[in-house]
């Protein structure tokens, strides 16, 4: 674990204000506890345990400083609680529940360490800016072996980077974030002037977060150097692609970040004095934490008319999408911001020429901006001493579906796929055997298990046949049918579809309506290669970005899965056993111990014998929900083809 | 209940009914006119005010943003946000990202429909309720998720449907009326 190196010390006296009131409040002389409250955070009973929280400890007339975070990046672990006593290490408890929440709070009124939730220990000087020493230890800290958090599988190879403020700092606060950092970049590009910072961003080699990798600094130049007197930067947080929302946690663990990078942006560009930022729908507390940051960076002068006293003026506003896949799309999110559907156009030109308006834009994700700060702080060269030949600095991947530790995963580009889902990930939460790992969203495809050691950076996923996407990783195990994922991948982008251009919009319905029939038990035999055949139509000819990678989930399955495929159109056969009409479920009677799970959990009463003996399904009654299968403790529910007697049989349900 | 009546869209509202939605919504749409992009502002509004876009809503809003109809229909049936038909008072929106694809949000979403007995995208027939399913919540990492009037719920199972519900009908206070508000 890598920390930024922050060793520099801000030159305004607004700064220096602002971070001696941070500090003070990080590191404070009673207990500081923070909660990670997050939307995944809130969504595992975070608001419980805050009230929980807040009870106990006034019911023991315990002081401490109880702060509202954003999420540490563990999720499986949430409600995380963070506890830091004066003058010693922070410890993190996890799945601190409203009832953990009070053995915590007993813990800091003099009673026992509530063992069972502790995770770890953050290395004494680390996220406390290096300013506190270990001093006198609290009495109330634990003796004994106590494991740092950066040493626990789930962290181990991480470089939380980016990430470094999530679940750290409060994001309301500005004068924390400028404790740990914030705003010397701004103050360094201020100083020194635009030429500089677009030329630190491109020695950086920085390339767009949001998946299609395109250099962050010429991007900046070619709108740097496009003439007009109003120009706009604009943060793209439309995170649709299902799977992912490390923007999401960015934008509410740390929105500081993102703002400081687009004013620095701004100032590169030249001409620019409003910024955009445009979150999707979905996300209500990312729009209040941003807009509450917003508030607080204009209120100390940090934003407005005369940004930091340099006579530079800015503003951000918070535009929310209205629910529409295509809007991330760059073209498609300017139309939107102009108040139009967000259908896209061709390009060029480009929105570093013409943009919002039809004015000079820079739009670039979220995580992008979040990187500028840091590349200007800790400088271009150790920012592009990180990563793989051609892709610098680290990645932010949310690593979820059949895995163990679910959660966002910072790594520094090139780290391979089996490190993230075997160690970060701890492996598989159900099944035993990786099937694929998918990312991209709808626009990446799936990779199979044998390409776990390939290094995760955007040249290798080309290649591979995927692509990096926003950073999803959904991982797969044998339970999920990839005939069914890409129909379910197929069926989202026939309804995202904007409908402008016609391969998009037919190709997509087409390629759906085939995988349907094949997973229905109806597939034809040429229907493997009329799916190959639309699904380079609808490559070759959409118009944008969603379009032209919709079909890379039908492509990927022929080209990983194609047995699979042939399983389910020659054999009728889901081996998954997810398509209901190609499997049925049955019971190996030298496995099954006839413990009786199965016929417990059986909502329909279709299973039937004796205690110890063993047990069978009615095949008539089974309606295929596998709730018998996720109860059996021994794997003896297999899952079999149908025989002709079955034909008929749950054809309704 | 005047504002319930239109709502809950059994019979098209009645003319004065009409009047009174077009002044409000022309006054939402004043308020906000300024605004870079007014359309989609406007029609948040007028969506959080009526749980859809009334027809006479929608009219108003055109003649006052000095834009065809058209154009707020364009606007108003391409994003998903929107809703031309009336909806249940309590969002009930079932995350189908593919994190929860993967860990169980469609028998989650079969789940519903049956509680409900309505199917998705739809009112439930009392319109307490409002079934949905949405594409990432991005709570992916607690999948499956299901979100009840902007509150989200993590790692929900089947089971759990009836006591959540009647979670959420316990804090806002009861089945029935009081809505528009």
């Amino acid at each position: 674990m890598t920390a930024i190196p922050t060793s520099d010390r801000p030159f305004s006296p607004l700064l220096r204000a602002l971070r001696e009131e941070g500090l003070a409040r990080l590191a404070p002389k009673v207990p500081r506890v923070s909660l990670g409250m997050a939307s995944c955070g809130l969504a595992a009973g975070a608001r419980e345990t805050w009230d929980a929280l807040r009870a106990a400890l006034a019911g023991r007339d315990t002081v401490a400083c109880l702060v509202p975070t954003g999420c540490l990046g563990w999720c499986q672990k949430e409600p995380l609680v963070e506890v830091r006593l004066p003058g010693s290490p922070a410890l993190v408890f996890g799945r601190v529940t409203a009832e953990a929440a009070d053995q915590v709070a007993a813990w800091l009124a003099g009673g026992e360490l509530p063992r069972a939730h502790l995770l770890g220990q953050y290395p004494a000087a680390d996220r406390s800016d290096g300013q506190t020493q270990p001093t006198t230890p609290d009495p109330r800290f634990p003796a004994g072996e106590i494991p740092l958090i950066w040493d626990l599988p789930f962290y181990r190879g991480q470089l939380r980077w980016v990430t470094r403020n999530c679940g750290f700092v409060n994001p309301a606060d500005l004068a924390e974030y400028v404790a740990r950092g914030g705003y010397l970049a701004l103050e360094k590009a201020l100083a020194r002037g635009p030429e500089w910072v677009v030329e630190q961003v491109t020695r950086a080699g920085l390339r767009g977060r949001g998946g299609a990798g395109f250099p962050t600094g010429a991007k900046w130049q070619a709108a740097r150097r496009a003439p007009g007197e109003q120009k706009y930067v604009i943060a793209n947080a439309d995170e649709g692609d299902p799977g992912a929302y490390m923007d999401r946690g960015l934008l509410e663990g740390d929105p500081f970040s993102v703002i400081e990078g687009m004013t620095i942006g701004a100032l590169a560009v030249g001409h620019c004095h409003e910024g955009f930022v445009y979150v999707r729908a979905e996300y209500p507390l990312a729009v209040e934490r941003l807009e509450t940051a917003i508030a607080e960076a204009r209120k100390a002068g940090l934003l407005g008319e005369n940004v930091l006293g340099s006579g530079f003026a800015f503003e951000v506003h918070v535009v929310r999408g209205a629910g529409a896949f295509v809007c991330g799309e760059e073209t498609a999110l300017l139309a939107s911001i102009e108040g139009r559907p967000g259908e896209p156009r061709p390009r060029p030109p480009f929105p570093s020429e013409k943009g919002l308006w039809g004015r000079p834009t820079v739009i670039n994700n979220v995580e992008t901006w979040a990187n500028v700060p840091l590349i200007l702080m800790s400088g271009a060269q150790l920012y592009a001493s990180v990563g793989s030949e051609g892709s610098k600095g680290t990645k932010v991947f949310s690593l979820v579906g059949d895995v163990s530790n679910t959660g966002l995963v910072e790594v520094p580009m090139g780290a391979t796929l089996r490190h993230m889902v075997e160690v970060n990930g701890g492996g598989l939460s159900r099944g035993t055997r990786i099937k694929a790992v998918q990312t991209g969203g709808p626009s990446g495809g799936f990779l199979p298990a044998s390409l776990l050691d390939l290094p995760v950076d955007y040249e290798s996923l080309t290649g591979a046949g995927t692509i990096m996407g926003s950073g999803g990783l959904v991982v797969m195990g044998e339970r999920t049918c990839m005939v069914d994922v890409a129909r379910y991948f197929l069926s989202f982008t026939r309804a995202e579809s904007c409908g402008k251009c016609v391969p998009c919009r037919e190709g997509t319905h087409r390629m759906l309506q085939i995988l349907e029939r094949i997973c229905a038990g109806g597939g034809r035999p040429d229907d493997v290669g009329l799916l190959e055949e639309w699904a380079w139509a609808v490559k070759d000819g959409s118009l944008c970005g969603l379009g032209q990678t919709a079909p890379n989930p039908v492509l990927s399955l022929l080209r990983y899965f194609g047995d699979e495929l042939e399983q389910h159109v020659r054999d009728r056969f889901c081996p998954a056993g997810v398509c209901r009409e190609l499997f049925r479920f049955g019971i190996v009677p030298e496995t099954c111990t006839g413990c009786g799970a199965c016929l417990r959990a059986c909502p329909r009463g279709a299973i039937g014998g004796e205690p110890r003996q063993p047990h069978i399904i009615d095949q008539a009654r089974c309606t295929l929900c596998g709730v018998c299968r996720d109860a059996c403790p021994f794997e003896a529910i297999v899952v079999e083809p149908r025989s002709p007697a079955d034909e008929g049989v749950n054809r309704n349900e | 209940m005047s504002a319930s009546t239109s709502v809950r869209g059994i019979s098209p509202p009645h003319p004065e009914e009409e009047e009174a939605i077009a002044a409000e919504a022309a006054a939402i749409a004043r308020s906000l006119r300024d605004r870079p992009g007014a359309v989609t502002a406007v029609l948040e509004t007028v969506q959080q005010r009526w749980h859809h876009l009334p027809v006479a809503a929608m009219r108003a809003v055109a003649r006052e943003l000095g834009i065809p109809l058209s154009r707020v229909y364009g606007v108003a049936t391409f994003y998903a946000a929107f809703s031309l038909s009336p909806r249940g008072r309590h969002m009930v929106q079932v995350c189908l990202g593919t994190a929860c694809y993967v860990r169980g949000g469609t028998k989650l979403a079969e789940a519903l429909e049956e509680h409900l007995r309505t199917p998705m995208g739809q009112p439930s027939a009392d319109f307490c309720f409002h079934l949905e399913g949405v594409r990432c919540l991005g709570c992916c990492s607690l999948a499956p998720v299901v979100r009840v009037d902007g509150r989200t719920f993590g790692r929900v199972r089947p089971q759990d449907i009836p006591r959540l519900l009647a979670s959420v009908l316990a804090r806002t206070g009861s089945l029935q009326g009081g809505d528009g508000t």
